[in-house]
Formats: structure tokens, C-alpha cells, sequence
């Protein structure tokens, strides 16, 4: 154990015994001794929660909330396989107006919508809280849970798919989360159901919504040819593999993030690349001029053709073969298009429904939505940021994963506010290592230091904050280096007051570690 | 009785015998600089500190694993990345507040301190006893813990 406990404090993460300001309110959920699967049990946390909701929220509820009372529960018996199927111990329900012959109509108490990283995680944190509680999670593609992030390393077949599976394939049995495969195709929330694609429905006493988000196609000529692709699912990710062989020509559109994690795997696999980006530099939400500079370097050594401040005007295709248009006029054979654009939170499914939806789902710092019991998390969600204390989309990993904890949390009846996710990145370009964290373009008025060595291909800038927070770690940017990264993650969201130290590292701003020991730990005094 | 790293920066004399010890028990060579314990200098005040994953609850590394190559060690309470399904994507390394998953170069995949098994070699080596193996208990958490809101002023503000 150490300092870790009062760090945790500061990120507003704590779910520990310890800390005071908890409390379980919601009496809804049995304690862990009577575990079991006893449906009254159930039965009787689900009609609790039921009168909560249907007092708080909508009172013209009732008729539907008691649908649910005399509907069936989903089987807790889960098929194992990869194609995880859920078998209602009833398939018709006597009061739903959507019964239909091959449709099935089930109940859950915890709905959860997508089954990446986010989703996951929430099933899995509300199963922890909740040992009882039926618990659905719901993904729409035709895959066991898995994660994007593994999807470059499968590229390159440093793992097969099954390395890029969330948990093995019965952990999701074990943990008695019914797993979906099904599409949602829009949310009743006066009724508290989901309507899947098949028609069929899903009645939740409370619902997560973490779809995740998909990749923006721009509006460009030929953007719809067979051999453009995104690379976001394991299906494109199929698709780019079956194409890019040694020797092909592919051209990847945008320089971004998504971007760059797969130009690694590209080059990799041995394709002759050509990345072209709009902006004037490589990952310009990441990096500033002098690391975007560095990488875009860096690869142009590599042998990747860069192209930045360069648009794709079209792409056409004449007897087999593919060309991509540029503004500059010039025109690139391409055997595979990927686009790599950006992406946008999956929200269509949410119009009509009541649900507000700005960039993304709008929450609260409870992950809540406008409707009480509906929380949003990960990439869909609009989250506070924890830099700017702005609520905007972030679309990475960890802010997902966090995000789903904390939702989980928070339907469970806990009081866990997030204090913000922090903005942060880290990509393995060709062997050059690069993170970014929080404010790492700086902010008016504070200092910054900087070691720049473009021969090395070393990059470092450290923000500091402004007033009373001017010897706090606000933001960081490295290029070229790998050891005690995180560090920079702890020092800025725990506000630490760096005093002295802040002179020490506009000096030598390598000494971050040092720093944070220094400002974190008895150095001196013996035990 | 589960057990913890103790370390104690005032008797760390810098000598870094942790480090030979680390790499030569995960490396099968000394080579400090690839050691998962590492001593920090402080010139200023002639003064050491040794610093290296403290086996945390929260375990941000784990949480943010995308492909679960990070696991609970149930016998020692160590969180281990199984290497065969790390695939070097660094999401922990960013996601770790404290630094101590690091990723390495030489084998593409990240290093983090693992107990050793539960016969942690650097506490081994410690000639001064800065490093200790001791009951998790009796890690001087609460001193740590009382020391860290004193030196983290908004701890209390935010709690």
C-alpha cells in the first residue's frame, strides 16, 4: 500500500470502504450471502428498483413497468461458444403490443449496449456489485466481445483474433452476463425497452448505452469502391489482411491517431504506403509542429510516402484498377484505399428517443443521461474532461474503460462522480514512441520547458499551469522515450504542487520521477 | 499473509544492487538499465529513493489492458503481464499514475515488477534493508497515506 490510496482520491475513482464519502443507496440488490440464483430474489430487487423508477421518472410508466413484472427472466444458462446465444425460458410475453411469431422479447435488469472495451467492463463491475442482477450485454457484431485496440498487432499476426477477444470465451458464462448478439434499433425509454433490429425487444430496469463509435466516410468520389475500407472492425481488419500483401500499393487517408497505429502495421506487412494527411502535420491533435515534424521525418526515412497538407479529390477505378486523385494533381495507384478520417459517436439509434444527444450522448458527472435511469460511456459518450472540466467526446481507451466503471457504479446505486478523463495518447510509430497527456499544447500565461533533439528523434514538453497552479503539471508531450511515462499521467491529475521541483524541471525536464518521489514521498526521515 | 514491498528511501545508500539483482533474475545478465526496480538520485540533497510497482488495488494497468495481459497473481498479489498475450500496445504504460509499467524496446512487449513469484530478489539484495518483503499490513501504509494528503494539499478538497 502506498500514497496510491490519496491519488486515487484526487481522480474521484475510489470505490473503497475507505472512502467516506460513499454510500450504498440502493437497497435494491441482495448482498453477496444470498448469491443465488433464486428467482424470487430477483424478482423481488427487480420490483423494487421498479417502483423507483417508475416514481421517479415517469408515472404513466406503470402499464409497462408491469409488463415486465409478469414477464419471463432471461435464462441464466448461456451458451459457452463463441456464438453466444440466449435462450428465453418464454419467448412471448403476455402483454407486449411488439409479440410477433419469431421475434423473442426478453427482460434484464442491467441492459448494456456494445460489447467493446467500455461495456465490458460495466458488465463485469455491475456483476461486482450486483451478484444477482441479470445482467445483458448486447453487441452488434458477429463476434464475442473484443477489443480495436488489439487490431494492428493482428495485422501483423503478432496475435491471431482470438488474441483480440475480451476475457476468454466462458468468462462471460461464468460470470453470468447473458451476452447478445444483436443490433438495437432504437430506445423506448417512456417503456424502458430496446427494439433490436429483428424486431425483437429487451426490457432493462436500467440501460448503459456504450456504442461505441464508427468511422467517418468522407464525402469524397469513390469513397463507397470495394477496396476502400475503414480499419475499426475485425471484419475490415479481414478484409485490409486479404489485400494488403507485400508489394501493394495502399494509401492510407489521414495522418491521425487511427491513422498512424495502423501505418506501423502496414509497413509491416510489407505494402508500399502512402499516407495523406490534410493538416499541415502528422497526429495534429497529438503532437505539435516540431514532434508532428519529427514523425513525419522519421517515417519518410522509413520509406512511407508522407503527404501532408494534401487532400484526396477522388478516387476512381477503371479496369481493376484503383487510383486516388490529390489536390496537388498529382495520382497515386492504390490496390487498397484506407480511410482513416476520424470518428463519430454511434448515435443515430438514439433519435426520437428522448435521449439528449450534443457531439455525443450528453451526461452528467454521473455518466447519466437526461433520463434517470439511461447512462452513457466510452466513445458515444460526452464526458467531462478532466483539463478543461469541459464535456466533450474523447474516443480513447482508457477514458472508455473508466467511463464504464464508473457508469456500472453508479447503477448500482453508488455515488461515484467522475472527475474527469484524461486526454491522453500513446502510438508506436515505426519504432518512434510518442504519448501526449491533458493540456500538452500549453496554456496562456504558464511555463513550459522543452528538450528537442531531432537527430536523436527525442521530443519533451512539459506544461505547467497558471496562478496558484504554476508549478502544476497541466500537460506533456514525448517523442523517443518509453521509461516511467505514466508518471506524467500521476503528476497531473493529482495536482501535484511541484514547489521547488518545478525548478528542477525546467532544468532538466527528464527528472519527472524524481519529481513526483520527491513530492510524494518521506525521502528523508527514517522509519 | 499477503506481502508487500517496503521501500524506505532514508536507507537507500544508492548502491544499486536492487538493479543487478532485478535483471539478473528476469535477464539472466546484470544490466541496470532494464531492471523493473529503479533507484532515483536526488544530488541535491545526496539522498536515494528506490521505486517500483506497489502491487496497487486499483491497478489501472490491468483495467486499461485491452487484450488482459495483465492478471492478479492470486498467491502473492502481484499484478504479472503474461507475455504471450501482451502485444506492446502501451495503453498501461500511460494509463499506470505512477510510472512503473514500462515498455521494452528489445522485446516489444512491457515489463512490470512481478514479486519475483513472492521471493523478490532486489529485497534480497538490499544490503541497508531500504527494500524489504514484509507483511502488507505492517507497510507503514497509514504513514504513507497521512504523508501523502500532506503533501497533496487539494487531497482533502476533493475527498
Amino acid at each position: 500500500m502506498s500514497i496510491f490510496n490519496a491519488i486515487k482520491r484526487l481522480f474521484g475513482m475510489s470505490d473503497t470502504p475507505q472512502n467516506q464519502t460513499q454510500k450504498i443507496v440502493d437497497t435494491d440488490i441482495p448482498e453477496p450471502k444470498q448469491a443465488s440464483k433464486s428467482k424470487l430474489a430477483t424478482e423481488t430487487s427487480i420490483e423494487k428498483t421498479e417502483k423507483e423508477i417508475s416514481t421517479k421518472i415517469n408515472d404513466d410508466n406503470k402499464q409497462s413497468t408491469e409488463t415486465t413484472e409478469d414477464s419471463e427472466y432471461i435464462d441464466e444458462n448461456i451458451d459457452s461458444s463463441t456464438n453466444t446465444t440466449i435462450k428465453s425460458q418464454k419467448d412471448k410475453l403476455e402483454d407486449s403490443s411488439l409479440t410477433t411469431k419469431d421475434t423473442k422479447h426478453y427482460t434484464t435488469h442491467h441492459a448494456i449496449i456494445g460489447a467493446g472495451p467500455c461495456g465490458v467492463v460495466a458488465a463485469e463491475t455491475l456483476r461486482k456489485e450486483n451478484p444477482t442482477a441479470e445482467i445483458t450485454l448486447i453487441g452488434n457484431e458477429n463476434e464475442p466481445p473484443y477489443s480495436r485496440m488489439a487490431i494492428p498487432y493482428l495485422l501483423i499476426n503478432k496475435i491471431g483474433e482470438e488474441g483480440t477477444h475480451l476475457r476468454q470465451s466462458d468468462h462471460y458464462q461464468k460470470q453470468n452476463i447473458n451476452y447478445l448478439q444483436q443490433t438495437v434499433a432504437s430506445v423506448d425509454a417512456n417503456k424502458n425497452e430496446l427494439v433490436m433490429a429483428d424486431g425483437s425487444t429487451l426490457v432493462y430496469k436500467k440501460l448503459l448505452i456504450a456504442a461505441g463509435s464508427h468511422p467517418i466516410a468522407p464525402p469524397i468520389e469513390g469513397i463507397d469502391l470495394p477496396n476502400v475500407h475503414s480499419c475499426w472492425t475485425l471484419k475490415d481488419a479481414r478484409q485490409i489482411a486479404s489485400i494488403a500483401k507485400e508489394g501493394s500499393n495502399v494509401v492510407l487517408m489521414g495522418a491521425g491517431f487511427i491513422g498512424c497505429i495502423i501505418l506501423e502495421a502496414l509497413v509491416k506487412r510489407g505494402v508500399k504506403l502512402s499516407i495523406i494527411e490534410m493538416g499541415s502535420r502528422m497526429v495534429p491533435r497529438m503532437m505539435d509542429e516540431k514532434a508532428g515534424g519529427l514523425l513525419e521525418k522519421w517515417c519518410i526515412e522509413k520509406g512511407v510516402n508522407v503527404l501532408t497538407s494534401t487532400k484526396i479529390t477522388a478516387i476512381k477505378e477503371s479496369d481493376g484498377n484503383m487510383r486516388v486523385e490529390l489536390d496537388n494533381g498529382d495520382k497515386l495507384v492504390a490496390d487498397l484505399v484506407i480511410s482513416a478520417t476520424g470518428v463519430k459517436p454511434n448515435t443515430a439509434f438514439l433519435e426520437n428517443s428522448g435521449i439528449e444527444v450534443n457531439d455525443g450522448i450528453t451526461v452528467n458527472n454521473k455518466l447519466q443521461t437526461n433520463i434517470e435511469n439511461i447512462y452513457a460511456a466510452g466513445d458515444v459518450a460526452q464526458g467531462k474532461d478532466f483539463s478543461t472540466g469541459k464535456y466533450e467526446v474523447q474516443a480513447i481507451q482508457p477514458t472508455a474503460v473508466d467511463h464504464g466503471r464508473i457508469a456500472a457504479l453508479n447503477m448500482s446505486g453508488k455515488h461515484v462522480e467522475h472527475s474527469g478523463s484524461l486526454n491522453m495518447n500513446v502510438l508506436d510509430t515505426l519504432g518512434l514512441i510518442s504519448h501526449s497527456f491533458g493540456l500538452w499544447m500549453g496554456v496562456e500565461g504558464g511555463d513550459s520547458v522543452e528538450i528537442y533533439n531531432p537527430d536523436a528523434y527525442k521530443y519533451l514538453n512539459l506544461r505547467f499551469g497558471t496562478d496558484e497552479n504554476a508549478d502544476v503539471l497541466v500537460g506533456a508531450s514525448t517523442l523517443g522515450m518509453t521509461q516511467h511515462i505514466g508518471v506524467l499521467r500521476g503528476l497531473i491529475e493529482s495536482k501535484i504542487h511541484l514547489k521547488e521541483w518545478k525548478e528542477h524541471l525546467l532544468v532538466d525536464p527528464t527528472r519527472i520521477m524524481e519529481a513526483y518521489l520527491a513530492s510524494t514521498q518521506e525521502l528523508d526521515n527514517a522509519v | 499473509m499477503q506481502k508487500s514491498l517496503h521501500l524506505d528511501p532514508a536507507k537507500c545508500t544508492g548502491c544499486l544492487q536492487c538493479e543487478m539483482a532485478c535483471s539478473y533474475e528476469k535477464l539472466g545478465e546484470f544490466n541496470p538499465s532494464r531492471s523493473l526496480i529503479k533507484v532515483f538520485s536526488f544530488h541535491f540533497e545526496g539522498r536515494f529513493a528506490p521505486y517500483t510497482c506497489t502491487q496497487c488495488d486499483e491497478a489501472w494497468c490491468q483495467r486499461a489492458c485491452p487484450v488482459d495481459a495483465i492478471t492478479l497473481d492470486m498467491s502473492t498479489g502481484a499484478k504479472i503481464v503474461i507475455e504471450d498475450k501482451c502485444v506492446g500496445c502501451k495503453v498501461c504504460t500511460i494509463s499506470c499514475p505512477f510510472g512503473t509499467v514500462n515498455y521494452v524496446q528489445q522485446t516489444g512487449k512491457v515489463a512490470k515488477c512481478d514479486l519475483c513469484g513472492g521471493d523478490p530478489q532486489c529485497a534480497k539484495a538490499c544490503p541497508t534493508d531500504a527494500i524489504t518483503f514484509i507483511d502488507a499490513n505492517a507497510t507503514g501504509y497509514d504513514r504513507m497515506k497521512a504523508y501523502a494528503e500532506k503533501s497533496l494539499p487539494s487531497a482533502e478538497a476533493s475527498a
